[in-house]
């Protein structure tokens, strides 16, 4: 049982159009079953922040390539398993996390993101 | 976590660099900082003291290298960097359908950063296009380069000058009281010949803008002709004022999108130019590509980090569909299969790196397009092939659907200051399109097939184009009087 989280979600560099242009967000994410990670909190997102054109930010279960994803500062890369355990965890959200979406999911879009569900990144 | 930066070790890590490789703060500052003076230094292109002018366009690649550039200016003498910059700002709102109150509001936003970043500052209008002299399709001819010392020898006798005590003869702009100068300086508007209105560009140049790109059908074309008006305007702005050099900011991840959007354009022969480190094509003002090592997650994250200032516009092609141009679908392709393989973006950009600008043949330069400047692909002789035919003399010109076809206009335009009569026979064509389409590559050609008329098309195209026009003529009507030389080439005058 994953308790009620709280988070600050951040769109910019061009991400924020697909929010009203609304660039912060401090939300609750609500009591569920699972824990929070990221997977599910872009399936929250799209369901009851996102405004239009869910194709340019969201790809299956992740986020469209080009959309770069910091979690409290950091790249959101360092937080995947790099043990090799496969297939590699989506990563749990800590506590009080600040996520920030960079990118613009438009025209020559921000770096790479390299992490899909399911797949192994790194051989 | 465990981790640790690869690099020093010690420091806690913040970014994944490449595959696997986790930096902290103060390493990835210093690589991506290393990584821009590697760049300039390696290439030593850009001689001390020459005015460089930075192609600005608020977007994070282009911010971040003005900001490399400010950084790099007020260093310590022994490291730092050695040449004059300004910048140079399009707002390309009217070709992107922005409101004019939203087009003030990202100025606003503009003007600030360009406040805060102190260089003398250029802020132009796409619009201004329209007030353009025939004069800038021109490439001239540009210095000898020099041999291989010169750069060598042209930083010693710099640096040799700056011990040279304040009186006798200041250097241009190195030191810090003549860049304070600038500051306080009106902003540069230069002259275009249109009048505009307290710095503002005159309404009949935005509708007119707002025309041409109505007028295009595709996405693709858009693009491209934006990219190849904006270019003519840099160059324009860059010669007015003396500067040598035009710095863009364009990523590595963004050449890779590039390169392979530009063979799917037509334009595999320029390739070269078009994605390597330096651009000569336009003679004396040299185009040079500074980022093109860094990654767009590199510029993002240094961005982030170290709070560099940019100023986010949509472009012509924000939110658009993933098949709505070439470039958008090959951007999409690109991006999707490096997550596959991350070592994508990094392949094609190392082939970029190969390409070599020599000319065909060994020839001297031929023919220009009259829109990329670039020497025109083009074997006249090979009619077999179906460029040839199109480019033959004899090929009956092409017709535009019946339906577009202009109403039977002059072709030549008075007060141009030609000779009377001149242009019937060189366009004595069924229509002045025709006069344009021959002058451009095939790149450009393909491009134009989407502009259903011409006539929206910014006066100094079509001056130059009939210009060219009636000169090859001329020059065929005249060629069995001309004095051949020894190689059997015919010279014009």
């Amino acid at each position: 049982m994953a308790a009620p989280l709280s988070v600050e979600v951040e769109f910019g560099g061009g991400a924020e159009l697909l929010f009203d242009g609304v660039k912060k967000h401090q939300v609750t994410l609500p009591e569920q079953e699972e824990p929070w990670d990221i997977r599910n909190l872009l399936v929250w997102i799209k369901k009851n922040l996102l405004k239009e054109r869910p194709e340019l930010f969201i790809q299956g279960d992740s986020v469209r390539p080009g959309i770069l994803v910091l979690i409290n500062d950091a790249d959101w890369e360092l937080l995947v398993s790099t043990s090799g355990t496969f297939p590699p965890l989506a990563p749990t959200l800590p506590a009080l996390a600040h996520i920030e979406w960079l990118g613009n999911p438009l025209p020559y879009s921000s770096p790479t993101l390299s992490w899909e569900a399911g797949t192994v990144l790194y051989p | 976590h465990e981790q640790k930066c690869v690099k020093c070790k010690e420091g806690p890590p913040v970014v994944v660099i490449r595959a696997g490789d986790a930096f902290c703060r103060d390493c990835f500052k210093a690589f991506y900082v290393h990584k821009f003076r590697a760049m300039l230094g390696k290439n030593r292109l850009i001689f001390p003291g020459e005015k460089v002018l930075l192609a600005w366009s608020g977007g994070p690649s282009s911010s971040s290298m003005v900001w490399q550039v400010l950084e790099g200016l007020s260093q310590d003498s022994a490291k730092r960097l050695r040449f004059v910059p300004g910048v140079i700002y399009v707002d390309e709102g009217a070709a992107c359908g922005q409101s004019a109150e939203d087009r003030a509001e990202t100025l606003a936003q503009v003007k600030l950063v360009l406040q805060t970043v102190g260089f003398p500052w250029h802020l132009v209008a796409l619009e201004e296009v329209f007030g353009l002299p025939p004069s800038v399709l021109c490439c001239s001819v540009p210095e000898p380069t020099g041999a291989e010392g010169a750069y060598k020898a042209a930083v010693d006798s710099f640096l040799r000058q700056q011990h040279v005590p304040q009186g006798e003869g200041a250097q241009d702009g190195s030191s810090p009281a003549q860049e304070q100068g600038q500051l306080c300086q009106p902003p540069m508007q230069k002259p275009l010949g249109l009048p505009s209105l307290a710095g503002s560009p005159a309404a009949a140049q935005t509708e007119a803008l707002s025309r041409l790109f109505h007028s295009v059908k595709t996405l693709t074309a858009k693009e491209e002709l934006l990219q190849t008006l904006r270019t003519h305007l840099i160059l324009h702005v860059a010669r007015a004022h003396g500067y040598s050099k035009v710095m863009t900011g364009e990523s590595c991840t963004r050449l890779a999108v590039k390169l392979m959007t530009n063979l799917a354009l037509g334009r595999g022969a320029f390739l070269a130019w078009d994605t390597g480190f330096s651009d000569e094509r336009h003679g004396d003002v040299v185009l040079v590509r500074p980022m093109r090592d860094h990654t767009l997650k590199e510029v993002a994250f240094y961005n982030r980090l170290f709070a560099v200032p940019s100023v986010f516009t949509p472009a012509i092609d924000t939110k658009a569909p993933e098949k709505a141009s070439i470039h958008r679908l090959m951007e999409a392709f690109l991006l999707r299969l490096q997550t596959q393989f991350p070592s994508t973006v990094s392949t094609v950009y190392r082939t970029s790196e190969k390409l070599a600008k020599a000319p065909r043949d060994g020839r001297a330069a031929g023919p220009r397009c009259l829109l990329c400047m670039c020497a025109l692909d083009v074997d006249d002789a090979d009619s077999a092939t179906a460029f040839g035919a199109q480019t033959s003399p004899h090929f009956s010109p092409m017709q535009p659907p019946a339906e577009a076809r202009p109403p039977p206009a002059p072709c030549c335009v008075p007060g141009v200051g030609r000779a009377q009569g001149c242009c019937r026979g060189a366009c004595g064509r069924e229509n002045p399109h025709v006069c344009v389409i021959e002058q451009l590559c095939y790149g450009c050609r393909v491009n134009m097939k989407d502009l259903p008329s011409l006539d929206p098309l910014p006066p100094y195209i079509l001056a130059e184009a009939q210009l060219r026009s009636q000169r090859a003529h001329v020059l065929q009507e005249v060629q069995e009087y001309l004095i051949v030389d020894s190689d059997g080439e015919a010279t014009e005058s």
